[in-house]
């Protein structure tokens, strides 16, 4: 049996959808952006709900994904790991990430590890 | 004068860089053995051990694969981002086994190693997905299994330390392989040594049962004697509260309690009148025969020889061989006993007809505590009530002793009304 590291349990992960402000009210609500939390759990096998609410997301028609870390203090091996495969499924479908509110210690992990030549940083 | 390779900075953040590097691999590989040492759920701790290995040195995608000498292949235990497309199995030749093997668990350059045929076969589509290095995982020189290992998220070359950390996973992961090969070889082991425990214990029954049946041919007015013994035996020792190894036990000491009559002469066994005190003599050996047959075979119920031996003792010392007094009588003996005398009581003997339910139960009544153990005949008369009243559905009097029988008027209010008075009754040992 394999086991796709890209499926996995289904553990909720908060987020939401970010609508541009000019979309006239008249066009279908399809969205551009959109935020998935981190959380605290990205940390452990049950994280890989994250990368599958991304490509949900990218499926849905997000052209840009943020992963908010904001309640996110440490991220770990297979914290990374799980992020490298948003980043794989986000490029592999013409997608781009974003990292948002990641505190110093998880950015420099993520310079150090080459993340970041693959994802924006940004604050809120 | 030259230029300096770094600012007075750069060294120093390069160092720290590193140091930051080396302590979060070293986090990784304890989490790593930590999750090898633990975790019970085999396909859990290897998709944990993948995230683990790749995101300790940030590698976009990776494979950890399992290795069956069997089957000569490769299959794909846990893979991160390399697709629909790639193999989920690997034909591996023994050729490259044995070249695995002489490297042992090493990160090996995919473009270094285009002479083994997994390469030359398979290079096309490791090349597609950016697969640079495998390693063979290797435990007490065997192949267990294989890594596939993508690009850096960094885009660097893999360096000798960065090998250095995947190796030590490497060999973690084939430990846990191992561990999962040992556990999967041990429970097919356990597996069949139970099946041939079955068919061993199904065999000892077989061989037990036409045992009963040759001893009772001698007999032709007790046929099925043994048989219906050993039955009645079992039905006492349920009663009794006995766990189902130790009722197979009494069962068995039940078919076998008369093994010794082997010996007696038929004309003896056959008598149509009552035997004179020389064949009695001759007749009243089969106990100590029958110990003597059954004691050197090695019985999964020790006390089997002990029922043959003593099934003709009575509580109050006046049965033989021994004149044994109660609780000098084993137990499994005093349940044989009262089966043996049970179904002497109710079956056809050459000098007399079988007696009818009524004259049974008080005989019964009577001669516990003399020659029977009154918690022993309570349960053979329980057992037949919860018949009579229907709380039994299974029939097992009816069988052996006909539906007739069983339906003998106000037999239900008779066991009750023994059933009380053994109840009230002591063993002779209180009074000897």
């Amino acid at each position: 049996m394999i086991h796709d590291l890209e499926a996995g349990t289904a553990v909720a992960v908060i987020s939401e959808d970010v609508f541009p402000v000019s979309l006239p009210s008249s066009e279908p609500r399809r969205s551009s952006a959109a935020v998935v939390y981190a959380g605290d759990y990205l940390n452990k096998l049950s994280g890989e709900s994250v990368e599958r609410e991304c490509r949900q997301k990218i499926a849905e028609g997000a052209r840009e994904l943020i992963v908010d870390f904001s309640r996110t203090e440490i991220v770990n091996s297979i914290g990374v790991s799980i992020l490298l495969g948003v980043i794989d499924a986000a490029k592999s479908n013409g997608a781009t990430v974003m990292f948002a509110d990641v505190n110093e210690g998880t950015a420099e992990l993520f310079e150090m590890l080459g993340v970041t030549n693959h994802v924006r940083l940004i604050h809120n | 004068m030259a230029k300096p390779l770094y600012t007075s900075a750069e060294p120093q953040r390069a160092m720290t860089q590193n140091g930051s590097k080396i302590v979060h691999a070293f986090g990784a590989l304890a989490d790593l053995g930590a999750e090898v040492a633990n975790r019970s759920n085999f396909q859990d701790t290897i998709r944990t051990s993948l995230h683990l290995l790749l995101g300790s040195l940030g590698i976009m995608r990776g494979g950890v694969a399992r290795y069956s000498r069997f089957e000569g292949e490769l299959s794909l235990a846990a893979v991160r981002g390399l697709g629909d497309e790639f193999p989920l199995a690997f034909a591996l030749t023994r050729e490259d086994e044995r070249a695995f093997l002489q490297c042992g668990t090493a990160a090996l350059e995919v473009l270094d190693a285009r002479d083994l045929t997994l390469l030359s076969l398979n290079g096309w589509i490791l090349e597609a997905k950016d697969i640079e290095l495998i390693v063979p995982l290797v435990v007490h020189d065997e192949l267990l299994g294989m890594l596939f290992i993508g690009e850096k998220a960094s885009g660097d070359r893999y360096s000798p330390h960065d090998k250095d950390i995947i190796c030590a996973m490497g060999r973690h992961i084939g430990v846990a392989i191992s561990q999962r090969n040992l556990l999967t070889e041990l429970e097919r082991k356990a597996d069949e040594t139970l099946k041939l425990y079955d068919e061993m214990r199904a065999t000892y029954s077989d061989t037990v049962k036409a045992f009963a049946a040759a001893i009772d041919s001698k007999d032709k007015y007790t046929e099925g004697h043994s048989t219906r013994v050993g039955k009645y035996t079992e039905i006492i020792a349920r009663e009794l509260g006995w766990v189902e190894d130790e009722i197979e036990g009494a069962s068995v000491a039940g078919y076998l309690h008369d093994v010794g009559k082997l010996t007696v002469e038929r004309k003896i066994i056959n008598a149509p009148y009552k035997i004179d005190a020389k064949e009695s003599k001759e007749l009243n050996r089969h106990p100590s025969v029958g110990y003597e047959i059954l004691m050197p075979i090695h019985h999964p119920y020790a006390d089997v020889p002990l029922a043959a031996k003593y099934h003709h003792e009575r509580l109050d010392g006046r049965g033989y061989p021994d004149g044994l007094y109660d609780r000098e009588i084993p137990y499994i003996a005093k349940i044989v006993n009262l089966a043996d005398s049970f179904d002497a009581m109710t079956t056809d003997r050459p000098y007399k007809r079988r007696r009818p339910a009524h004259e049974v139960v008080e005989d019964l009544q009577k001669n516990s505590g003399l020659q029977f153990a009154p918690e022993i005949t309570s349960a053979l008369l329980r057992g037949i009530l919860r018949e009579t009243t229907g709380e039994l559905k299974d029939k097992r009097f009816r069988r052996l002793l006909g539906r007739e029988y069983m339906e003998a008027e106000n037999l239900t209010p008779m066991l009750r009304h023994a059933l009380d008075n053994i109840g009230s009754t002591q063993s002779i040992t209180l009074s000897v």
